[in-house]
């Protein structure tokens, strides 16, 4: 392994780089659709009122989609550069959807980009409201693509370890895509995205209303976003129940760090609220709350569909649990290791040219490779996750979720009555919404990454193992000047947004 | 139709379409270029807008096109992305920090509240079209002088110089490479004003601009050329590899389509400024353009057939890089190679959607009266 600095200091700038990319990403998932809704209305229409509402939230659309993409191709690049024996070993899969990604979804985008914003004059009305779609589409499109590659990495299928190579190397291109944890992630991801959309949508709108300015832009767009947002926050719960399904039955350490569970049980119920026992260990006695409120069933139901259904805990799944044929995670690291082992002799036999040894070391090695990840731990407990920082962010996601249900709802309902200017308190709920949007998303990734540790790729590569084998030194002074480069262009935008909003539809862009 | 090539089939054809990529790259990086002459062509503020906006509508193809070329050697060579990009740290990270400011600079640059004001945005711009194609130009002159990288039997490597990569700007023919690209940019970037804007003044200094870097392109050009057909360069044979005398000048002559390629790309270029220069014309860009596809195309070729590595290793020479050892397996070489039956559809609505913006040339007028310029 490398050293353990290296590893968290590449952790920590794919970190933030990655939690950086993710505060523009929904934002342009959600609004490019949400403009392209406006156009339609112009377009059918033929009201110029719609044209200038489409093209005040393209102009802030552009804003945050620039430094998407400032943020986007150091992702891309970081796999390699932070992350480069992952790239070896697991490139032969998981790097085809980050090519298919480029050639599919980002010349999509960045081509009709801008038609969306020279082309007003220069195409017709329709190629141009194309254009709009097409930028939705492709960023929707690259979205499914990574969310392929991330899904892959929860849950690997459709491979196979070749030893020769040392890599693993793709079998079932399909299996890869139709992963149903690709299915789910993407499914919830993109809601999460429109959800965002329609947050910032309505809040920004409810700005305009409490400052009784641009009143009927701020109720026009209120109902398109309002109306988008409910549906698409349903969905988002229903999405996100389907998340938890696929990590329960792929992920299952995440899953109990998810909801505390220590000690797992048949008929497990959800904490819905609670406040976890900071001193409590794997294994020991103690509580594993000091305070909680519980949905009796929910969690047997939510992970297995099935209310009797047992959810093993962290103490099951390292110490094992004989009864119920849960293996303990110390069988497996043995395991695994007897692969390693087997490994490095198949592959000095063959250099050796003893062919005897070469067959029944790669029969060992077949024998325990599914374990072989396992082989690189050596602490049994060393498989759970962080269990605060998963069990709080799943929670404040979730939370949140339901409120943004919520919320959406009463302000379409207001609106659709014409009482919307007056609900002030609704209206700056709606408001300070818009960063609560922020922090659901990037809780959820830390549910979906910090708890897939200490795994980069689940149950089959450990993040240590993972990393590149430069300094440390290098890392810090590229992770220093990300953190100093994305927040000031982070403020710059954020400055140059709050300007545009103020400007207002009926100003001009620019000055 | 792709599973019955063998391997080496599927690693040859991904590495000509990688390196067709790397050239339509190269040739979009007139954008680049054309960053890089704000303050030397525009003469006040109102022309420099009119500069901007002509590159402002193409500048994403440049920046896409780099990440497509990332993503397609991780998915055809994940050695080689695992290996250079891993290893040549610094000097990778130095190229990603200078696309980091181009893509923010076009939407910020004339924005009220910008916080840094629009000449750090013009000036990030420069930064871009300089340090980062000449650093481009560096890294991808180590294909052919080498990395000071090892990797070990489990193909797992790593840098052995605490300079990452940066050490490859004390080699020449790397710079040398590197200033090609970068007056290459220029040059192109001034045919392509020259086609896409119709300001006298802009038109007229772009021509003036266009002899000095000219000149200059074609020096290192031959600089470059002379010092690649004279240089020695790596060969395979097996697992063996070995240093080759005059092994360019021999790829050249083993594979007599890229001499011709090469040769005709390269008099396109030059037509193409001869008659941007002497006869008036408008349409040097797409010669020139053509012209650069075909060149960057021979040359990167030159790397992958006739048992050449890609990447030779200066530390331990048996762990150079060629197509046959660094790339992903005959699976997805075969599902990526269906991906890119795609490519030409996706030209096409480039070339379509390029055809029609610029039907008419930018001018300031069309830029004042249109809120939604950069
Ligand atoms: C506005 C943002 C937002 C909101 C309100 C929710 N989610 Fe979420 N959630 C995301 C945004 C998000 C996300 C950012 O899109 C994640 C990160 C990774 C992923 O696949 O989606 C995510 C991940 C994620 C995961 C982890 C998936 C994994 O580890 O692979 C689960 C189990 C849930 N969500 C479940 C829910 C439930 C039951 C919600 C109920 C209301 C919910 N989420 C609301
Ligand atoms: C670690 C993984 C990721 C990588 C490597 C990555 C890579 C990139 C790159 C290179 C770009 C710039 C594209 C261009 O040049 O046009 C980009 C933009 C984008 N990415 Fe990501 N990305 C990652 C995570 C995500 C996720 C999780 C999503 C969505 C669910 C997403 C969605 C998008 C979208 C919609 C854009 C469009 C531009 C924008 O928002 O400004 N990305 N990404
Ligand atoms: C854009 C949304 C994303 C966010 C906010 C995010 C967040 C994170 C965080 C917080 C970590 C550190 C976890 C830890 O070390 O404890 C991490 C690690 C990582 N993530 Fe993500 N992630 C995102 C998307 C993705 C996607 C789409 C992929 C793959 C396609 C990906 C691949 C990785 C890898 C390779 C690591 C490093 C290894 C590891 O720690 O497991 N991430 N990410």
């Amino acid at each position: 392994m490398e050293s353990t600095l290296l590893v968290d200091l590449s952790r920590a700038q794919f970190a933030l780089t990655a939690m950086y990319h993710w505060l523009f990403v929904p934002l342009t998932l959600g609004l490019s659709f949400i403009v392209a809704i406006m156009e339609s209305l112009y377009v059918k229409t033929g009201n110029e009122e719609w044209k200038k509402i489409t093209k005040f939230w393209m102009t802030l659309f552009a804003i945050n989609f620039a430094i998407g993409l400032a943020t986007g191709i150091i992702m891309e690049f970081e796999f390699g550069t932070n992350w480069s024996n992952y790239s070896w070993i697991v490139g032969d899969i998981f790097g085809a959807p980050l090519a298919i990604e480029g050639i599919m979804a980002f010349f999509m985008e960045s081509t009709f980009f801008a038609v969306m914003f020279f082309g007003w004059n220069k195409v017709s009305k329709k190629m141009h409201l194309l254009s709009t779609w097409l930028v939705a589409i492709g960023s929707n499109l690259s979205a499914l693509w990574i969310l392929v590659a991330n899904g892959w990495m929860q849950n690997p299928v459709g491979m196979e370890f070749n030893v020769d190579t040392a890599r693993f190397e793709m079998k079932n291109f399909w299996d890869v895509l139709f992963n149903p944890n690709a299915v789910s992630k993407f499914l919830h991801t993109i809601a999460s995205g429109y959800v965002m959309g329609a947050l910032f949508v309505i809040g920004i709108s409810a700005w305009f209303l409490l400052k009784r300015r641009e009143i009927l832009f701020a109720k026009r767009s209120m109902i398109v976003a309002a109306s988008f947002g409910l549906l698409t926050s349903l969905f988002l719960v229903f999405s996100g129940d389907e998340s938890a399904y696929q990590v329960a039955q792929n992920q299952p350490t995440k899953l109990a760090a998810m909801e505390g569970l220590y000690d797992g049980h048949s008929r497990a119920g959800i904490v819905a609220l609670g406040q976890l026992n900071p001193d409590k260990q794997i294994g020991d006695n103690q509580e594993e709350f000091l305070w909680s409120l519980e949905v009796p069933y929910a969690l047997s139901f939510l992970g297995y569909r099935n209310i009797n259904a047992f959810v093993p805990g962290m103490d099951d799944l390292v110490f094992g649990n004989e009864e119920l044929g849960i293996e303990s995670a110390q069988s497996k690291i043995e395991k695994g290791k007897v692969a390693l082992d087997a490994l490095k002799e198949y592959k000095n036999a063959k250099k050796e040219g003893n062919l005897i040894a070469a067959t029944t070391n790669l029969q060992t090695f077949r024998d325990n490779e599914c374990y072989l990840g396992y082989g690189y731990l050596d602490d049994p407990k060393s498989i759970i996750p962080p269990i605060g920082l998963t069990f709080y962010s799943f929670h404040i996601m979730v939370g949140l979720g339901g409120w943004f249900v919520a919320l959406f709802f009463f302000v379409l309902y207001f609106s659709m009555i014409g009482k919307i200017e007056d609900k002030k308190l609704l209206l700056n709920a709606a408001l300070f919404s818009i960063p609560l949007g922020y922090v659901a998303g990037e809780a959820g990734w830390i549910v979906a990454e910090v708890g897939r540790q200490p795994w980069a790729i689940q149950g089959m590569l450990p993040t240590g193992i993972a990393t590149s084998s430069v300094d440390e030194t290098a890392v810090m002074i590229t992770l220093s000047l990300f953190a100093i480069i994305f927040t000031a262009l982070l403020i710059a935008e954020i400055k140059i947004m709050l300007k545009q909003i103020k400007i207002g539809p009926q100003g001009e862009s620019h000055v | 139709m792709f599973e019955n090539l063998s391997l080496f089939a599927l690693q040859q054809y991904w590495w000509f379409l990688v390196s067709l990529i790397g050239a339509l790259f190269v040739f979009i990086t007139f954008v680049q270029g054309g960053q890089t002459l704000l303050y030397t062509i525009a003469k006040n503020d109102a022309q420099r807008n009119v500069l901007v906006a002509s590159l402002g509508r193409k500048w994403e193809l440049s920046f896409t096109s780099l990440v497509m070329f990332g993503g397609a050697l991780f998915a055809a060579f994940p050695l080689f992305y695992s290996v250079s990009f891993g290893g040549a740290y610094y000097v990778w990270m130095a190229i990603l920090f200078c696309f980091i400011i181009q893509a923010v600079s076009y939407e910020y640059r004339k924005k009220p509240d910008n916080l840094f004001g629009t000449r750090t945005y013009e000036m990030f711009l420069f930064i871009n079209g300089s340090v980062g194609i000449i650093l481009i130009g560096i890294a991808v002159g180590t294909l052919f002088t080498g990395g000071n990288f090892v990797k070990d039997d489990m193909n797992l490597s790593s840098w052995t110089l605490k300079t990452y990569g940066l050490e490859g700007v004390l080699n020449p023919f790397n710079v040398a490479l590197g200033f090609t690209l970068f007056f290459l940019a220029r040059v192109q970037a001034e045919l392509y004003f020259l086609n896409n804007i119709a300001e006298k003044e802009i038109v007229k200094n772009t021509r003036i601009q266009l002899v000095k870097d000219a000149v200059l392109f074609v020096g290192f050009f031959v600089l470059v050329t002379v010092m690649l057909l004279f240089m020695s360069g790596f060969a395979y044979a097996g697992e063996n590899v070995f240093v080759v005398e005059y092994k360019f000048l021999a790829n050249f002559l083993a594979s007599p389509i890229l001499l011709i390629l090469f040769l005709t790309g390269t008099l396109l270029v030059l037509y193409a400024i001869f008659i941007s220069l002497f006869k008036n014309s408008t349409k040097g860009i797409w010669f020139s353009g053509v012209g650069t596809v075909f060149v960057v195309l021979s040359i990167f070729c030159l790397l992958g057939f006739n048992n050449t590595t890609i990447y030779p290793s200066l530390s331990d020479i048996s762990s150079s890089l060629t197509i046959q050892n660094s790339s992903g397996s005959h699976y997805t070489l075969t599902a990526m190679s269906y991906v890119s039956l795609g490519v030409p559809f996706v030209l096409a609505y480039i070339y379509f959607v390029w055809k029609s913006m610029d039907k008419e040339k930018v001018t300031s007028a069309e830029i004042e009266a249109d809120s939604h310029h950069y």
